[in-house]
């Protein structure tokens, strides 16, 4: 089986009509104070993401693309400026709340996994509903939807380490999903996969959105961004552009 | 609540988890908290015992039974108001006696006049010295509780006359007879001789100071004739409900005064002892030594405790990125804070419970071998092991776990 060619997604398919408002961010501005010198790494961003879109955010390094990405997933806060997220004022809440967020309306998808090596697929999965407070029985049976609808049904009891990398980032998008989040933020989702098993993900990425869901993809290959139907692109802390695939 | 149920049950998953996965590390940390314990476990089994052995010799003074005496039990420093106090006679017995029986109601049963003195005795080619020789009446055996296991105490004629007869303690019985019967035997005391008519029952040591087993109870008449006319005499006054003994004790003062017709206003020129006063003279010294042994042993306690607390920090910092991961998941600072707290009290709670088995069979194999060693083991002291490993495994956890919950999710993700 040979790779799928790799076409501008617009030619592949129309764009949808997006919804909803889910993210506004206003004017935001972040600071880090290093010694006595102080970097700004957001200078003033403006952003709109809507229900079922499917965004690329791209940038060198040290365009303020990661410092996007936290504060988008709710994982910092903006120095000023405003976050709404499906119309909360994110700026202003405190740890527990920013992680009640997390738990609820993000799905995080990280470049390394990030899963629990000790545990099997399904406790993985299992994990934000545990923070959810969830029963084991619902929890189960959510987990193993969610490790199904990426085609991981039969390797629920299997350990990280049995898994290959693909297998593992399967893992860890069900694990984004299972609490039904409003996004799904993926940092560099194909940096630690081979280009085959990339595409892959990418798939399973379209699938999704062509699901319904929200797709927040931060990378800086182009290949990757192609996929989207919106790039966001930042450099020194500004957005350059923002638009469809050409 | 639904919530704190699911993250308690996930916590002490990963607890058994880690612990499992870092066998070793597990092992030798928790090696400090059991050997704390066993340390402060073993040290209050011995206070428990020593308790425990105190108050059985307390138990041998009678509990039931108030000693007139010119000296109280206790330290004085104003000497010169006891010095000059009148000794106590026979006579002061057979008063006192009869005031308690002219008082309706009495709470007082009788007194009984007691002389004590240092002695050594002989018979045939053995020698014993430092032996207590009680000289009193044929109403000795309603004070003591000491049975008479052969033979018989002497009767009320036999003390009156002064017959030369006696009842050996266990000790010097066996001692002076060894591998015989005392009965029917002669000893000499201070030259004269003495027929064995008794012995008494085996009871030990008062205190581990001196055995209450190395005693010679005679006839008061007949031990005089060696004492001279004044010996050192005291009464025992015994009392009908002991848990009345301090109105008893009140009674009891109210009727010495009439017996020596003392003014009101006057001194006491006498003073009553009971074995209560023993007992709030030792306590502070029994408080002294529990003190001091358990902070010696705490300290042990302490180095395990520390050893958790390290081992908690190299935890955390082992797992800075899936402490990340959890939190970018939506665990909160609690369940952060209560993951790695649980994880410090499983294993100090591990340690606590090994330690207190060990405990368990050193008391029983100590108790073996040296059944005169005072050691109890008590259920409370295992309570209260079990809260001491509970609360070390917090106390030694909480600053890691506390740091833990605080990691800026940011950091902890980019950590490697």
């Amino acid at each position: 089986m040979s790779a799928p060619p790799v076409l501008p997604a617009s030619a592949r398919r129309p764009a949808r009509v997006p919804g909803d408002v889910v993210i506004r961010i206003e004017g935001v501005t972040k600071l880090y104070r290093m010694g006595a010198e102080t970097i700004h790494a957001l200078r003033g961003v403006n952003l709109e993401i809507r229900r079922n879109e499917y965004l690329a955010i791209m940038g060198p390094s040290g365009s303020g693309k990661s410092t996007l990405m936290n504060m988008l997933g709710c994982l910092d806060t903006p120095s000023a400026g405003r976050y709404d997220f499906n119309g909360k004022d994110v700026a202003r809440m405190v740890d527990d709340e920013l992680a009640e967020i997390r738990n609820r309306e993000i799905g995080f998808v990280f470049q390394t996994f990030n899963l629990l090596p000790r545990s099997d697929a399904l406790h993985n999965v299992e994990l934000p509903l545990i923070y959810a407070g969830l029963r084991p029985a619902v929890r189960r049976e959510r987990a193993l939807g969610a490790l199904r609808n990426v085609g991981l049904g039969d390797r629920i009891h299997h350990k990280p380490n049995e898994m290959s990398g693909g297998q593992r980032q399967r893992v860890a998008i069900a694990r984004a999903l299972v609490n039904h989040p409003s996004i799904l933020l993926a940092d560099e989702p194909t940096g630690n996969l081979d280009s085959r098993t990339g595409e892959e993900i990418m798939a399973l990425f379209e699938d999704l959105y062509e699901q319904g869901h929200t797709i927040i993809v931060v990378t800086h290959e182009e290949d990757i961004a192609r996929h989207a139907r919106r790039v966001v692109r930042l450099r020194d802390g500004l957005i350059e552009s923002d638009g469809p695939i050409p | 609540m639904a919530r704190l149920l699911q993250e308690l049950v996930e916590s002490f998953r990963i607890a058994f988890g880690q612990i499992r996965a870092n066998a070793l590390r597990s092992v030798l940390t928790a090696l400090g908290v059991i050997i704390g314990i066993v340390a402060v476990t073993l040290m209050g089994t011995a206070i428990n015992g020593i308790d425990i052995g105190f108050n059985r010799s307390l138990a041998m003074l009678g509990e039931d039974v108030l000693y007139v005496q010119r000296w109280p039990w206790r330290r004085v420093d104003d000497w010169w108001n006891y010095v000059n106090r009148p000794p106590l006679e026979v006579e002061t017995a057979e008063r006192l006696n009869r005031v308690i029986e002219a008082t309706p109601g009495s709470l007082l049963e009788i007194a009984v006049p007691v002389a004590t003195r240092g002695t050594s005795v002989r018979a045939g080619e053995l020698r014993l010295a430092g032996v207590m020789l009680f000289g009193t009446t044929g109403d000795y055996s309603r004070i003591v509780t000491t049975d008479v296991v052969e033979g018989r105490m002497f009767n009320d004629v036999e003390a009156s006359v002064g017959r030369p007869v006696c009842v050996l303690g266990s000790a010097v019985a066996e001692n002076l007879f060894p591998g015989r019967s005392a009965l029917d035997q002669t000893v000499q005391l201070r030259g004269e001789r003495y027929t064995v008519i008794g012995v008494l029952a085996k009871q030990g040591e008062f205190l581990g100071l001196f055995s209450f087993d190395n005693q010679i109870v005679a006839p008061l008449n007949a031990v005089r004739r060696q004492t001279g006319a004044r010996p050192n005499l005291e009464l025992r006054v015994k009392v009908r409900d002991k848990t009345k003994l301090a109105a008893a004790e009140e009674e009891l003062i109210g009727a010495m005064r009439r017996v020596r017709g003392q003014l009101p206003g006057e001194r006491d020129n006498f003073s009553i002892n009971q074995q209560q006063a023993f007992k709030e003279q030792l306590d502070p010294i029994k408080a002294g030594i529990a003190l001091a042994g358990l902070f010696i042993t705490g300290l042990s306690l302490f180095v395990g405790a520390i050893g958790i607390m390290n081992i908690t920090f190299v935890s955390v910092k082992e797992r800075t990125k899936e402490i990340g991961t959890r939190k970018a998941l939506g665990a909160r600072r609690r369940t952060i804070l209560l993951q790695f707290l649980i994880e410090a009290v499983s294993i100090c709670l591990i340690g606590g419970l090994v330690g207190l088995g060990v405990t368990l069979a050193a008391s029983l194999v100590l108790a073996t071998l040296l059944p005169a060693l005072p050691i109890a083991f008590s259920p409370g002291l295992m309570a209260v092991s079990v809260l001491v490993s509970i609360l070390t495994g917090v106390v030694s956890g909480f600053a890691p776990a506390w740091g833990a919950s605080r990691l800026d999710p940011v950091v902890a993700l980019r950590y490697e």
